[in-house]
């Protein structure tokens, strides 16, 4: 007990919780959301589509297999923060390198312990989504919350300039170990894609290659002539953070896209794929995120068990007049979590087909992309 | 896809009595299932032997036959009642075995009975351990390495190739009899010989040892659209060669990351979906090589379990209700989550807290038998606790099992607990034993590191530390010289961290109410928080609680006047479910009162804590501190404490002491009732008779008591419940011995010593009372003779040899004790008849273990009329018959555990062994005995061999029973004396060896090789080591009906009499009852 260190977390509307500081010294803010997922908080901590927001895990014993080299999706851990009810002190597991609180402070990162993370997370659930400030150096709640109320909403938010590469790189990974090879695919022949990077997850683009698919990924703001003139088989549309109606450019690109090429879109993918075609996105009032979120596929009726990480939503409704079909629903509250178009030969989902964290119910949806780029429907799996 | 039209008529059997290995999770799950498919539209058959389930309620099914699960029995029923279909997974191994049996004696395809939810290959390929390897090897599964034998020989065969150690488990048996580990070559063939003689197709599996590996579960469900999700993942504390029955379990898993938890998920949806279980829940067992992350798959239970009862406490998710509409037809998606109600059932739970699961054990009840922990289980109960951290929940369970600990140490029991040496703790940290987690205390509190316990115990080092830290949590404590001196930050983290106000007063040597009280003036309060399903990501309609220190509380004000039931704990011998069914009667009784009522207990596996049962439900242990901190917060009207056995009892002192508004019998009643001194006054008071008796507190005073009382004595503590400690003591030298035992096994209280009567019948009597008025609700004679506890009795009703005269003072004095004691509720007499003269042997003003047996007896549920006179209500106001005729018997039996217990002498006495009891029914005494044993599962051969072996005082007694059974045609075998004194009357007879003669085959050759079908030995000598101990310890491990008293086999002649001239009638309880209320009408 003799060093620990306090930390703060202020909600804009001043609800305070103190508890302890786990990594390091230092201040950040963000949007407050919660994760319900028990296991994948490094998973969580590096995924580009928390940029911007402080993680609050459901779970409350978080860090007890600590960190490993593998499960990494980005170079750097992207949250802003973590907020956990027990911090685990030692980490159990084979492939563990490290603690969750070291990598916290190598990393920079702030987390706070100890609080009653249910009491938050039902805020955030009666409430909506909030911005706060997690500090365990300013210690006075009414500085946080000054500070916390003058940021700006995710709304209107282009957060991928942030996360997206500087310049494009070829991925050609697979898995990172033997036994984490699922679905027999067997040696095929490899379909040059082009993955537009609005935040992608390092187990997408394992996924890709694992489905014989070959991407080459860009910026964000590449424009649409740049990627034809690549001549690839597919487009592929990552997920990413923040609003997607602020990222106008890249709905541009997928404009001069659609039609064109083959096009698959996870996430923000599926949102900025979706106001391509002419449909709106708005912001929903906690979003969802968890490893638990049942999918309803129209095509076949099967259920999935999905992974999810998102605060906007198409709007179903939007879709009527334009080239999209809804194609996939959220069991939880019938939101949109699909649509597909077989006049563009693009589709896109709502939720994670990579998983980490998460089920691979939806792995297939992979092969769909790989189908379709073969001639195959966007609605159905091969 | 909308549920199945083309059934109607729906068949489910029960599991039968409680035994290890399946217990009162399938008063649950079938509970459940019931209710589900009668819900639909259903109409509901159901067979099961076991009068104290809620399953057995007439209302529960639409035909319930309380009668042997047994593929005869049931083939009688489905002739009767001509259902569509079979639901064969709500009845445990039993029930499933039952359905297979039916199956392929095309019993089923006769009567055109479909099997709902797993046809039988599924089942076969599931339970069949060749099928199944095969099966998980086609879909790319690893496995340990393994062999399947069908003899002995195949057996040694394969040792070497597989290696030593190795995991030997019988086919198709319960709960993993007769299975174990074999770390030599002795024991590889002890093992491999038991395990095929028990296994009921001569099977055996022998496997690679994965002995330490990590031990995993996941339950599964899924449906007829081949949706499948993941309920719930468990890890198990205790890694593998311990029983996952045995071992401490944690829901969720703790230790895997995620790739390796889904992993592993891909590999569960992979099995249900090869092995084909087309709808509802199966549990799958997996196990992992700490150091590589090697994942093999060990089993799959193709039906609901204890873990999946576990499961759904755990995660709020109905396993069994949803499997059964499942079965029906439904998909997941079509089903809504009870919980949130407006998410659908097609999800998978994510729990915000932590469960933790630990067995409770009864070794002392069989001191012959080694207290160590295998892969055959051996617990009797469980207790679940749910914490918001693994620390909390499981100090939480710990002190849920009332074993005296309130906690992970720190208490009382602690405080005289002997400290093991050097040597010796490093021996009971490698083996596991049902305290073990006391000793990882000990050696954490003597310096041990988690590295050298993980070394020793291969425990994970993630749980380890976490015990550390409770160790740590407690030197911060105890850094502090009184609890003033804490901080209220520390002794807030010590409540976050489960410590009780009893441990920290223990820390700080100040009684449980102070650190109450200290603790409230510092603002210190518990929080109630909900087991939603969903981490609090939607709104939860139901009302289940546990308590934490969280800073937000979750209850919601009461509607109405609220009504606290407190529940028995974890079901132990002499505590069971009999208790849980009282408790859940209460619940409906009131609730239909008007009231809101609200349960507390602590037991996952039944009926009390489904959050259907009652308005509110907090699934917390049954301390002090934690039932008046709910007592309080839900501003309860009324406290029931005389429902959940002697578990709230216990409590009821320091209820009233915190404001508890305890209804019905005064606790100052009860306390009464349990002192010796007191009650003998009351006893004179009203012109009693009891046996003489006195009170002693040390042995000199014992034996002065014996001594003028008269030997044989019947020894016993106070307070107890189910015989704990209790013995008939022939002389001084025994009479020392026992004090010096039940001293330590109940200490600060007095020893009872009565004078026993010798060969006098033991009546159990059972009443309510409302203070003005008294009914007697059922009247028992006991099989047995006084002496063995009123739990281990088979007993009839209505009683078939007592006289008049007898059952007039019996009335008599039930009533005097009524009003003497002022009973407002139920209550209990027990009295020994002897030469028609009546002794009274105690009376227990509050619910007791025969109150379900009665009430499906009678046609009257008196737990529910008794819950309404305690809320106030009157019996003149409540449409209770005074007097019920009962044309037909009820034959209850008890079953015990024995084969568990290799080396435990089966004799009966004063101190319970059974875990359980089965209702036999019908017109005539001898068939209902017949029902009885068929019930609990022993063979009744209509021809073949008896061994009889009697005591000196029993053979005049024995010479016409033998006489009788050689009439029916039976081989009669006996020793020398015996024989010799059979021949004399005439009674033909064939002589064998003893063992002691020396030569062979002798008697114990025989039975081993089955070739007596029935023993008849009433002992001379106790103890597993003579003779007849072998005997009768061989008998318990072959499951060869074996009976040790004179009155047993005057029981058994009649039932068998019967037996062999009738046919087996099936008759359900709703008839027997109509034929009651037709009867009271004519009258």
């Amino acid at each position: 007990m003799s060093n620990e260190r306090p930390a703060l977390l202020v909600l804009a509307d001043g609800t305070t919780f103190h508890g302890r500081a786990f990594g390091a010294d230092t201040e950040r803010a963000g949007e407050v959301v919660f994760n319900t997922a028990m296991t994948g908080y490094q998973e969580i901590a590096t995924d580009p589509s928390y940029a911007g927001q402080i993680v609050c895990m459901t779970y409350p014993h978080i860090g007890n297999y600590g960190v490993n080299d593998e499960d990494d999706e980005a170079r750097r851990p992207w949250i802003e923060g973590m907020v956990v009810r027990d911090l685990s002190e030692s980490a159990s597991n084979f492939r563990s390198t490290q603690e969750l609180d070291g990598w916290f402070k190598d990393h920079g990162l702030v987390g706070i312990e100890g609080i009653d993370t249910r009491k938050l997370t039902r805020r955030i659930r009666i409430d909506g989504a909030v911005n706060g400030v997690l500090s365990s150096v300013d210690l006075d709640p009414a500085s946080l919350r000054a500070k916390a109320e003058a940021l700006p909403s995710m709304q209107g938010q282009d957060l991928v300039k942030r996360v997206t590469c500087n310049e494009s790189y070829e991925w050609r990974e697979g898995w990172p170990a033997p036994w984490m090879k699922r679905d027999g695919n067997g040696e095929r022949a490899a379909r040059r894609i082009v993955a537009l990077d609005f935040g992608v997850k390092r187990n997408i683009l394992r996924s890709l290659v694992a489905h014989g698919l070959e991407p080459t990924v860009v910026p964000a703001d590449t424009p649409a002539e740049d990627i034809l003139a690549q001549e690839p088989e597919g487009v592929f549309l990552s997920n990413g953070p923040g609003d997607p109606a602020a990222v106008t450019y890249a709905v541009d690109t997928i404009r001069g896209l659609l039609g064109k090429v083959p096009i698959f879109g996870i996430c923000l993918g599926h949102q900025l794929l979706a106001l391509a075609g002419g449909a709106t996105t708005s912001k929903l009032k906690f979003g969802h995120r968890g490893a638990n979120h049942p999918i309803r596929d129209h095509a076949t009726g099967k259920i999935e068990i999905t992974s999810q990480n998102h605060g906007f939503v198409v709007d179903e409704e939007s879709l009527g007049g334009t080239a999209f079909q809804p194609t996939h629903t959220n069991l939880n509250d019938m939101t949109n979590a699909g649509i597909a178009s077989e006049e563009h030969k693009a589709f896109g989902v709502q939720y994670h087909p990579e998983a980490a964290p998460g089920p691979h119910d939806a792995a297939h949806l992979f092969e769909r992309f790989r189908g379709m780029i073969e001639g195959g429907s966007a609605t159905v799996t091969p | 896809m909308p549920r199945r039209d083309d059934v109607h008529k729906i068949l489910i059997l029960g599991s039968g009595p409680i035994v290890i290995g399946q217990a009162a999770e399938f008063d649950y799950s079938g509970t459940q299932a019931c209710k589900a498919l009668r819900e639909e539209g259903y109409e509901v058959v159901l067979v099961n032997s076991n009068p104290a389930t809620i399953m057995t309620d007439p209302e529960t099914a639409d035909r319930t036959y309380v009668e042997p699960v047994t593929a005869e029995v049931a083939t009688r029923v489905i002739e009767a009642e001509r259902p569509d279909a079979l639901l064969p997974t709500m009845g445990g191994q039993t029930g499933l075995n039952v359905a297979m049996e039916l199956h392929e004696k095309g019993v089923l395809e006769k009567y055109g009975v479909t099997i709902l939810g797993a046809d039988p290959d599924v089942i076969k390929k599931a339970e069949n351990r060749l099928d199944f390897r095969e099966a998980m090897v086609k879909i790319g599964l690893d496995l340990p390495r393994s062999a399947v034998v069908n003899t002995f020989a195949e057996a040694r065969d394969v040792r070497d190739d597989i290696g030593l150690p190795c995991v030997i488990r019988p086919s198709f048996t319960l709960g993993g009899t007769g299975g174990g580990i074999a770390w030599n070559v002795d024991e590889f063939d002890d093992i491999c010989r038991r395990g095929l003689d028990l296994s009921p197709v001569s099977e055996i599996l022998i496997e690679e040892s994965i002995y330490g590996w990590k031990e995993f579960e996941l339950e599964v469900m899924r449906d007829v659209a081949d949706n499948v999700v993941i309920i719930c993942g468990i890890e198990n504390i205790d890694p593998m060669g311990v029983h996952t029955g045995d071992s401490i379990t944690v829901a969720p898993i703790q230790t895997l990351t995620d790739r390796e938890y889904q992993l592993m998920r891909d590999s569960a949806i992979k099995v249900i979906r090869e092995i084909g279980v087309e709808t509802g829940g199966s549990n799958i067992q997996f196990a992992v090589d700490p150091a590589t992350g090697r994942q093999v798959v060990i089993e799959m239970n193709p039906r609901v379990s204890r873990s999946s009862a576990l499961a759904s406490k755990a995660t709020g998710f109905a396993i069994a209700k949803i499997a059964a509409k499942l079965a029906v037809g439904y998909t997941l998606d079509e089903l809504s989550n009870d919980i949130t109600q407006k998410t659908k059932a097609c999800f998978e739970p994510t729990i915000d807290y932590v469960v933790t699961k630990v067995p409770r054990f009864n070794f002392e009840k069989f001191p012959e038998a080694k207290a160590v922990l295998t892969t055959q289980m051996k617990s009797v109960g469980e207790g679940m606790a749910i914490g918001r951290t693994f620390r909390e929940s499981l100090q939480k369970a710990l002190r849920s099992l009332e074993t005296g600990r309130f906690g992970f140490g720190c208490d009382a029991k602690e405080a005289q607990s002997e400290l093991y040496e050097k040597e010796e703790l490093r021996r009971r940290l490698q083996t596991p034993g049902p305290n073990r987690i006391f000793r990882i205390r000990e050696a954490l509190k003597s310096g041990w590191t988690v590295e050298s316990l993980q070394s020793h115990t291969q425990i994970d080092p993630w749980f380890l530390t976490q015990m550390k830290l409770l160790v740590d949590r407690e030197e911060d404590l105890r850094a502090h010289k009184t609890l003033t001196d804490v901080s209220d930050d520390l002794l807030r983290r010590a409540k976050q961290d489960g410590y009780s106000d009893h441990q920290i007063g223990t820390i700080f040597g100040l009684p449980e109410a102070e650190v109450r009280a200290q603790r409230r003036a510092r603002d210190i309060e518990p929080a109630y928080k909900l087991v939603d399903t969903c981490a609090g990501e939607f709104e939860a309609a139901t009302p289940y609680y546990y308590s934490t220190y969280d800073e937000e509380d979750e209850l919601r004000p009461a509607a109405k006047d609220r009504i606290v039931i407190l529940g028995g704990g974890p079901n132990r011998i002499g505590q069971g479910i009999e208790f849980d069914y009282c408790c859940v009667q209460a619940s409906f009784a009131l609730r239909d009162a008007g009231y809101e009522t609200v349960m507390v207990n602590s037991n996952p596996e039944t009926v009390s804590t489904d959050y259907d049962t009652s308005d509110v439900l907090f699934f917390e242990p049954l301390t002090a501190e934690h039932v008046l901190d709910i007592i309080e917060r839900t501003d309860a009207k009324g406290v029931i404490v005389q429902y959940g056995g002697q578990t709230p009892l216990n409590l009821a002192r320091q209820l009233e002491e915190g404001g508890a508004p305890i209804i019905g019998t005064s606790p100052e009643s009860i306390d009464l009732a349990d002192d010796r001194q007191r009650f003998k006054d009351l006893v004179d008071e009203y012109d009693l008779r009891q046996t003489e008796n006195g009170t002693a507190t040390s042995y000199d005073e014992a034996v002065a008591i014996a001594r003028k009382v008269g030997y044989p004595v019947l020894v016993r503590p106070s307070y107890v419940l189910g015989g704990r400690a209790m013995e008939i003591v022939y002389d001084d030298e025994t009479l020392k011995r026992y004090i010096e035992e039940a001293v330590d096994a109940s200490p600060e209280k007095p020893i009872l010593v009565d004078r026993f009567l010798e060969g006098a019948i033991e009546v159990d009597v059972d009443a309510v009372a409302d203070g003005q008025k008294a009914i007697i609700s059922g009247i028992m004679e006991h099989i047995e003779e006084a002496g063995v506890h009123s739990g281990d009795s088979t007993c009839t009703l209505p009683h078939y040899s007592l006289g008049d005269r007898a059952i007039a003072e019996i009335r008599e004095s039930t009533m005097k004790l009524a009003r003497a004691l002022d009973v407002r509720g139920l209550m209990n007499v027990q009295y020994a008849v002897k030469d028609d003269v009546v002794y009274l042997i105690e009376v227990n003003p509050r619910a007791s273990r025969t109150v379900p047996f009665v009430s499906k007896a009678t046609g009257v549920q008196w737990a529910r009329v008794a819950a309404r006179v305690m809320a106030g209500e009157k019996l003149a106001d409540l449409d209770v018959p005074e007097s019920i005729d009962l044309p037909f018997f009820s034959v209850k039996e008890p079953v015990f555990p024995f084969n568990r217990f290799p080396g435990t002498d089966i004799v009966l006495g004063p101190e319970m062994r059974s875990t359980g009891e089965v209702m036999g029914i019908d017109r005539d005494l001898g068939l209902a005995f017949a029902k009885a044993k068929l019930g609990a599962f022993l063979s009744l051969p209509r021809e073949g061999a008896i061994f009889i072996s009697v005591k000196d005082a029993d053979k005049r007694g024995i010479i016409h029973v033998a006489r009788r059974l050689a009439a029916l045609g039976y081989d009669i075998v006996s020793t020398a004396g015996t024989h010799r004194l059979l021949t004399r009357s005439g009674v033909p007879a064939e002589m064998i060896y003893k063992i002691a003669d020396g030569r062979r085959p002798n008697v114990l050759d025989i039975v081993k090789n089955r070739k007596v079908n029935m023993i008849i030995n009433t002992p001379s000598g106790r103890g597993a080591r003579t003779d007849e101990g072998q005997i009768r310890g061989v008998a318990a491990m072959l499951a060869i009906p074996c009976i040790t008293t004179m009155s047993g086999a005057d029981a058994l002649a009649h039932a068998l009499e019967s037996y062999r001239s009738d046919a087996l009638g099936v008759k359900p309880l709703q008839d027997y009852h109509a034929e009651l209320r037709a009867d009271a009408a004519l009258a």
